[in-house]
């Protein structure tokens, strides 16, 4: 080497004072009233579903005819409902259901949307225009049918349910996640790959995918916000959680018709409840959309 | 040219500092800089020496971290410290304008330029038709031909130029007594660079407006301005009329900027360009003594332990104890090169008669047009031209990146290449790589440096396991990077070292071509110096050719060999480096040169191109450079497309104009201009 400038005089890369990127996320999570208030309504229910049965007064399950539709009390803080169970043991362990069965759910289509996004948004051209079109097509159709006829098909469990509103919101992932590929498919780093004959699949899992996990997050707790009030709604109709669980959309939905005779105690809780949680998810998703986007 | 009425811009003991993780980083120290009326005055510097935050703190605009930690600010005899926010807003409206290096982002993108322009004369109290004939005025004035349809355009629909003439329209619009101009001409082609200088010099001589200019661009400000002041780590190293400066530098770090540059012709076999060791100072870093000193060979003790004062030597100020020896700066890089033999041998890449059209809202636009070049192991070739011309499409082309018209050909050393990058085969691919323009497009921001490196090795070179990291370190010691710079993200490097990690990623299979795309435009002098230096080393010692894509002739032709001069999607000249360079050349070419600001001469005969690039959707008939053309011959042009004729051995011009009449008609300008 004849000419030189030596690497001694280079800096050593500068590590003091910066983190990394995620890092950075991290720390300013941690800064986000928004983020942490949901994060501490959301932490409030999985602390609920995993321990909550010990430490209820009563068993949620079991039934009382004589204390039926008691209004709340010392005894029965929530009152009881129209076979005499505590609502108030009911509504704390009522969110095991919603909490496994919406996040699974958000799981499968965060999964399956950000593989079709790369896809779609990688090869581009026909692939693109005939998988977007389906996709577009499928998101027309309400959660609700979709849901009526896998029930029909499929019969009623929880499986059916994380597989109809995973399947249902996997194309709205997909679309966010085509966007961000379909930018960073435009970056030089991507015709780099091709000089090396990397394979499509490693182009789109190793070089693209890390790029684009800040929309993907963000989606992600947006998207479980939906799936909460969907898994909610979809037990309100019948088609989701069954009995005898304690869940709150079919404690709703078994009670609503108490509510005229003045006995609204039956459903206010489970109510609030459920939009106790969805809150506290959009709240926690604010932030995280935050911190990204700072 | 100063007069004494006062100054234009005072700053006394100027110190600026930005809050970065809860502490105060010094980004001006104590600086002092007058600006007389009319006066113009440039400010130069590497990125990151605070040039931006001078023009920012003048009229009190700095970021929400930053804040003015001492001194004062007197614009036109007013204190700009002490002005409350009615006063301060007044003074940026009326006495104060900026233009900015990217006119795109300055101007409103869904406004119309005549809504824009006439706003400023409304906040003035003028407004319905009056404003709106002050604004054409005003357009006049920056020499845009058709006003009138100017003002119903959005931005978007005029070229960056022009962009840059309504942005200087509207600083010019409320008749300032300053005018700030950050990097005006940067992100703007050599010719339309050109223009935009013309422009700004012409209106100097119509204006009172006194000028401070700020440019990395030491050619630039060279020929812009009275006097310059030289900015290090937020200090002025250096003051003095732009003559003295320029060609008697008194401060080593002026004296090692101006050598990073190839002048007069240097090429790479002559020896290699000077560079500054070392980084500049990071922000609020802690100065003890000269700031320049870790990076100065001169340094000496006294240097590291005491700052030198601005020392007056008659009329200019060095910030150096040695400055009456500041010339002797001892070369950084040694200059010699061991002579290499270039044996005649065939050539590695063959190109035939390569097009490429793109459809474009029903009409062809031919990108590249019959393109044919050969290149010989161990050498240049440089791609010129404005932005448009095809440069980076045929690069493409080559690459397989995109796919070329039907009937072309391109062989690497005597077979053709497939079309299609996944037809070619792995050698074929490994053996012609590129360095892109963007280190931080190019580099996978999620990955380290050694897997960015390690990837390119295991799939280029084959190599697995510890003949990998042999190979590894031998690399990246070849590109003088060290260990520590594997662990670590792009994102944690400058921008020179981001472009060194590309290069050792390109040379990893051992490749017979490498495509460098601008691969030194987004850097400063001393780091460009350091990366031609590396290409020319690796070419020595490795045989590799290089298609060296530039915007910047001096740096072309300290690399190339050969010379291919495109214009719209055409070669106009061809031939060795010296001869496209000395003359005589094609007229296009010859107008490329003209527009070059150089720091070596004062003043050249000008040739100027009128208006763009025509659409290569609707080229001109005839000769594609006609509508442009300073020596139009006449009909002939208009209607026949000259041949790209060989008019001595290897050196071909696309010209209707005989050899020896270009010859004729070009040698004034050829004396003038050392080879």
């Amino acid at each position: 080497m004849s000419a030189t400038d030596s690497p001694a005089g280079m800096p050593a890369p500068d590590n003091a004072g910066r983190r990394g990127p995620m890092a950075e996320v991290f720390f300013s999570l941690l800064r986000s009233g928004t983020f942490l208030t949901g994060l501490g309504i959301v932490l409030f229910w999985i602390a609920c579903a995993l321990f909550g049965e010990h430490f209820v007064p009563y068993d949620p399950l079991a039934d009382d005819i004589i204390n039926a539709l008691a209004p709340p009390s010392a005894e029965h803080w929530f009152g009881t409902d129209q076979i005499g169970r505590d609502v108030f043991s009911r509504v704390i362990v009522g969110s095991r259901d919603i909490l496994t069965v919406a996040p699974l759910a958000t799981l499968l289509a965060t999964v399956a949307g950000t593989a079709l996004g790369l896809f779609t948004g990688y090869f581009r051209g026909i692939v693109d225009d005939i998988i977007s079109r389906i996709l577009e097509a499928f998101m027309a159709i309400p959660v609700v049918i979709v849901a009526l006829l896998a029930i029909v098909a499929l019969g009623t469990s929880k499986t059916t349910v994380i597989v109809v509103i995973g399947l249902s919101f996997a194309p709205i992932i997909a679309r966010t996640v085509r966007s961000a590929v379909l930018a960073e498919r435009e970056l030089d780093y991507v015709a780099a790959a091709q000089l090396r004959h990397e394979s499509a699949f490693h182009t789109m899992f190793v070089e693209i995918l890390p790029n684009v996990i800040p929309p993907i997050l963000v989606e992600t707790t947006v998207r479980l916000g939906y799936a909460i009030f969907a898994v909610a709604t979809l037990s309100f109709m019948g088609f989701g959680i069954q009995p005898p669980s304690p869940d709150w959309g079919l404690s709703i939905s078994s009670n609503y018709g108490m509510i005229g005779g003045g006995f609204w105690w039956t459903v206010l809780f489970d109510a609030l409840a459920i939009a106790t949680l969805v809150i506290g998810v959009n709240l926690a998703a604010d932030g995280v959309h935050g911190a990204f986007n700072d | 040219m100063t007069e004494k009425a006062g100054n234009a811009l005072e700053l006394s003991d100027l110190s600026v500092a930005y809050r970065v993780a809860g502490r105060n980083r010094a980004v001006l120290r104590n600086l002092n800089l007058t600006i007389g009326q009319g006066e113009a005055y440039g400010l130069v510097g590497e990125s990151g020496c605070g040039k931006s935050t001078v023009a920012l703190s003048v009229v009190r605009y700095l970021p929400r971290n930053g804040s003015i930690t001492g001194g004062a600010i007197s614009l036109d005899g007013q204190d700009v410290m002490k002005l409350d926010g009615e006063a301060l807003r007044r003074a940026r409206a009326e006495s104060v304008s900026m233009v900015y290096q990217d006119p795109g982002k300055a101007l409103n993108p869904s406004l119309r330029i005549g809504r824009q322009l006439t706003e400023i004369f409304e906040l003035g109290g003028i407004a319905g038709q009056a404003a709106t004939d002050r604004a054409i005025a005003m357009l006049n004035r920056v020499r845009i031909s058709d006003p009138a349809s100017v003002m119903q355009r959005y931005p978007h629909q005029l070229s960056g130029g022009m962009q840059q003439r309504v942005a200087i329209a509207m600083a010019l619009a409320n008749d300032p007594t300053m005018l700030i101009l950050d990097e005006p001409t940067t992100g703007l082609d050599a010719t339309v660079e050109a223009e935009v200088l013309d422009l700004i010099a012409l209106l100097r001589q119509e204006l009172s407006a006194s000028i401070l200019f700020i440019s990395h661009n030491l050619a630039v400000v060279s020929k812009m301005c009275d006097r310059v002041g030289v900015l290090y780590a937020g200090m002025l190293v250096e003051e003095g009329s732009t003559q003295d400066v320029f060609n008697d530098p008194r401060h080593p770090y002026t004296v090692a900027l101006l050598r990073c540059l190839p002048r007069g012709g240097q090429r790479k076999d002559q020896g290699r360009l000077d560079t500054i060791p070392g980084f500049l100072p990071g922000i609020g870093a802690d100065i003890k003594g000269c700031a320049f000193a870790d990076r100065c060979a001169l340094a000496t003790d006294r240097c590291r332990s005491e700052l030198p004062p601005l020392y007056d030597l008659g009329g200019r100020l060095s910030r150096c104890h040695y400055h009456e020896q500041a010339q002797a700066l001892p070369r950084a890089t040694p200059s010699d090169v061991a002579a290499v033999a270039k044996a005649k041998s065939e050539p590695v890449l063959h190109v035939e008669g390569l097009n490429k059209t793109y459809a474009s809202h029903g009409h062809a636009l031919r990108a590249v047009k019959d393109v044919s070049v050969s290149l010989r192991p161990g050498e240049t070739l440089g791609l010129v031209g404005e932005s448009g011309s095809g440069k980076t499409t045929f690069a493409r082309l080559l690459l397989g990146l995109v796919p070329p018209d039907e009937g072309g050909s391109i062989r690497l050393e005597g077979k053709v290449l497939a079309p299609r990058l996944d037809n070619r085969t792995d050698d074929q691919i490994k053996a012609m790589q590129i360095v892109f323009q963007n280190p931080d497009s190019a580099l996978n921001r999620s990955h380290s440096i050694r897997h960015l490196i390690s990837r390119a090795l295991k799939r280029l070179a084959g190599l697995r396991g510890a003949a990998l990291q042999a190979r590894l370190d031998e690399l990246i010691r070849s590109v003088r990077l060290t260990d520590r710079h594997l662990a670590v993200k792009p994102r944690q490097l400058s921008g020179g070292l981001k472009q060194r990690v590309a290069i050792a990623r390109a040379f990893a299979g051992e490749p017979r071509i490498v495509v460098c795309d601008e691969p030194t435009s987004a850097l400063d002098v001393s780091v460009q110096a350091a990366i031609l230096n590396l290409l020319a080393d690796l070419q020595s010692k490795e045989d590799v050719s290089y298609i060296f894509i530039s915007h910047d002739l001096g740096v072309v032709r300290y690399l190339s060999d050969q010379i291919a001069v495109l214009y719209l999607g055409r070669i106009m000249e061809l031939g060795p480096s010296e001869a496209v360079f000395s003359g005589p050349h094609h007229p296009y070419t010859e107008a490329l040169l003209s527009a070059v600001p150089k720091l070596d001469q004062t003043e050249t005969s000008r040739i100027r191109l009128d208006g763009e690039i025509p659409s290569a959707t609707h080229p001109p008939p005839g000769c594609v450079f006609q509508t442009r053309c300073p020596r139009k011959i006449g009909a002939i042009c208009e209607t026949q497309e000259p041949p790209l004729a060989e008019a001595e051995p290897g050196h071909s011009i696309r010209c209707h104009i005989p050899y020896a009449e270009l010859a004729r008609l070009q040698k004034p300008a050829m004396q003038a201009e050392p080879a």
